[in-house]
């Protein structure tokens, strides 16, 4: 996994409440492998038209953001479908912070998977730095994971991460490798489970033989 | 379990499958059943890149949904790319020893139609899958939700998932509904009301004599689209209803097991005075059949309602999401709901495409012919079987409606089913983004008797006139 310690880059805003997962990459691109780079057709029809022209007016087409690592945005940024796919996409265009006042639950989870910073401020701070971008769109922002500060220009404010989040994206930890310092305590769990919840068919398939054999039984 | 504190079903699941909890607040949990479909690819890559193998391959079942054909003749896949995807699964299924409901499986359907419809889903287990309508589960007292491609590889892996607990939220109904409302209609009166993130970041039950009432496809429904008010999971406690679902399917434990299990599932209830971090109560008898008209399912109003104006917005950012709400939808402010034509419908999808789904759509169907082309797409390949038993199928036919197989279809359109740019459908799905059903669709989303309704009428249509002395 990408750590994530400090990143200094133009940042683009998006204004869009609920900006869901589809917008950041639409259903039909989800065969792609990730090796074929999804960068592309990220945001693929808000950036594009339908006869796959760029459109003027999207922010991300702009001059000044066309290289922006980091992203500001509304108000449940990245809800809807799971599909990491859609982090997959931000990263491989370039992105690796979006700064919004709060965000899907799968989205923050796929994003810190991935090395991604979901950085959570208030609505006013967001519009703030929304109106600043608006203003002098060049203008560098720093996020710093470490301090959890936000600067940029005049103005630095704070944002809230979950701290385990930060942790991991800090260090670039694995959560598989983690995991793996624990199979003692799953082999245990696994075993207490059996007799504890003898109804949750720990075996399942041996619950459907199961029946089939009553069912001939019976008949 | 503490005998005194009072805890809340969603505390009890929580509890049953935590292996170790970290200091920082992490915790294992234990996965009772995994669920992948095509879609998993990205998880099954990541095995291979690690050379790792499934740690349960008995706990993990797969199903055909996403990419599957949902039209006649549905072997032949004429897109390479989507054949690619619903082979990659077998593949990858068969390469691992788990086991597949792929196409031609009588057991095949939406991923969340069939877990419970096999039994596979029952109380009390913790129930995971890399699609965030897995919160449907959540109708039989599971802790279920949706995970991302790098949850799903390390489940595959582990059999756990590291999860830091949520906040718990309870909303409740009570009264009974009017009749032609369902639960498709309580559940986007709730979302207009808290909003499409109004949930986030918490575990929701759904409980009340309102709830306790409905079926178990409507339990369904309404845990189906939790993740729609930004809820990873929603939940319901077992009880009569839900053991009477589950009594005699596949999965399920059979004969003095399953009594035996119902035992331990009533124990799943929340304990009088348990405390919730947020509360939101609902009079069931104030929700009227509702349609959304924009392009997050909270842009939800009862149909006799009207378009809402910008101009009269006073916050300026409320007036702009309005603006480009009306813009994409191309509808004008001030429109009344009922006189929005429609284009086409669609009867489908995880939330509403069960057999209740299917009987309540064809009684206002029947003897009717719908005024636009539309897909019925039953939720799974069981629920088609006894629908063609109950003769619904003739009724759909009859109306001039495409009779089509069970899958994901139109609700996300991956498998090539889409609706054309710029049409507008009535569909009974979870989501109306922008583009969801295909580049440039417009959708509006209700229950499936009032998409019935917009096919007999060729508009957005209030149902209760037309089943109005009929059988239901």
């Amino acid at each position: 996994m990408n750590k994530f310690t400090r990143l200094t880059a133009t940042a683009c805003p998006l204004d869009v409440a609920n900006l869901n997962t589809d917008q950041l990459l639409p259903a039909r691109f989800l065969k792609l492998p990730r090796s074929a780079g999804l960068g592309a057709v990220l945001f693929h029809d808000l950036r594009f038209d339908a006869d796959a022209r760029e459109r003027p007016d999207f922010p991300l087409n702009q001059p000044a953001w066309r290289e922006a690592k980091i992203i500001v945005g509304a108000r449940n940024f990245g809800c809807g479908s799971s599909r990491e796919a859609a982090v997959y996409a931000l990263l491989d265009y370039g992105i690796q912070c979006v700064i919004a006042p709060s965000f899907g639950d799968i989205f923050a989870g796929n994003a810190v998977e991935n090395g991604l910073l979901p950085a959570a401020v208030s609505d006013a701070e967001a519009t703030a730095l929304m109106s600043l971008l608006g203003e002098e769109p060049r203008l560098p922002v720093t996020v710093d994971l470490e301090q959890q500060t936000i600067t940029c220009s005049d103005k630095a404010f704070s944002f809230v991460v979950d701290p385990v989040r930060r942790t991991r994206l800090l260090n670039g930890w694995d959560s598989i490798a983690l995991t793996a310092s624990y199979m003692d305590e799953i082999a245990a769990f696994k075993a207490a489970d059996r007799t504890r919840r003898p109804w949750a068919c720990h075996r399942p398939a041996q619950c459907a033989t199961d029946q089939v054999t009553n069912r001939n039984n019976a008949g | 379990m503490s005998m005194n504190a009072p805890l809340t079903l969603f505390d009890k699941l929580w509890a049953a499958h935590e292996i170790v909890r970290r200091e920082d607040g992490e915790a294992l949990l234990w996965v009772d059943r995994h669920f992948v479909h095509e879609g998993s690819f990205n998880a099954f890559s990541q095995l291979k890149a690690r050379g790792a193998r499934v740690a349960e391959r008995g706990l993990t079942f797969a199903v055909a949904d996403h990419y599957v054909p949902t039209r006649s003749p549905r072997r032949v896949i004429d897109n390479p790319e989507i054949a690619r995807m619903v082979r990659t699964l077998e593949d990858n299924t068969a390469e691992h020893g788990i086991t597949l409901f792929g196409i031609g499986d009588p057991r095949q359907g939406i991923v969340h139609v069939v877990g419970p419809e096999q039994g596979l889903t029952l109380p009390g287990l913790l129930i995971v899958c890399g699609d965030s309508h897995t919160s449907t589960h959540g109708a039989l007292g599971t802790y279920s939700f949706g995970i991302g491609a790098s949850e799903v590889a390390h489940v595959l892996m582990t059999q756990t998932l590291w999860q830091r607990k949520p906040k718990r939220m309870r909303i409740s109904l009570d009264g009974r509904l009017a009749p032609g409302i369902t639960a498709k209609d309580i559940v986007l009166a709730i979302i207009a009301r808290i909003g499409a993130d109004g949930a986030s970041g918490h575990a929701v039950e759904f409980a009340g004599s309102t709830i306790r009432a409905l079926s178990m496809e409507g339990r369904l429904t309404l845990c189906n689209m939790s993740i729609e008010a930004g809820a990873r999971s929603g939940m319901i406690a077992p009880d009569e209803t839900t053991f009477g679902y589950i009594r005699g399917r596949p999965y399920s434990p059979q004969g003095s097991a399953f009594e035996r299990a119902v035992e331990a599932w009533t124990a799943l209830a929340t304990d009088a005075d348990a405390q919730f971090d947020r509360e939101i109560e609902l009079d069931a008898a104030d929700i009227a059949p509702i349609v959304t008209w924009g392009t997050s399912p909270q842009d939800a109003l009862p149909i006799d309602a009207s378009l809402p104006d910008p101009a009269r917005e006073p916050d300026a950012a409320r007036a702009k999401y309005l603006r480009e709400a009306l813009d994409y939808m191309a509808v004008k402010p001030g429109t009344k709901l009922t006189d929005i034509g429609i284009d086409r419908i669609f009867i489908g999808s995880c939330t509403n495409a069960r057999i209740e789904d299917l009987r309540a759509a064809a009684a206002v169907l029947s003897g009717r012919k719908s005024k636009v082309p539309g897909l019925v797409s039953p939720g799974s390949s069981a629920v088609k079987r006894q629908a063609e038993e109950e003769g619904l199928d003739r009724i759909f036919r009859d109306a001039g409606l495409e009779w089509g197989e069970s899958g994901c279809s139109m609700c996300v359109g991956i498998n090539g089913d889409v609706v054309a740019p710029g049409e507008r459908c009535a569909s009974t799905t979870n989501r109306n983004f922008r583009g969801r059903q295909g580049p440039g669709a417009r959708t509006h989303l209700m229950s499936p008797a009032m998409v019935a309704a917009a096919a007999v009428m060729g508009r957005l249509a209030d149902v209760r006139p037309l089943i109005a002395g009929r059988k239901l």
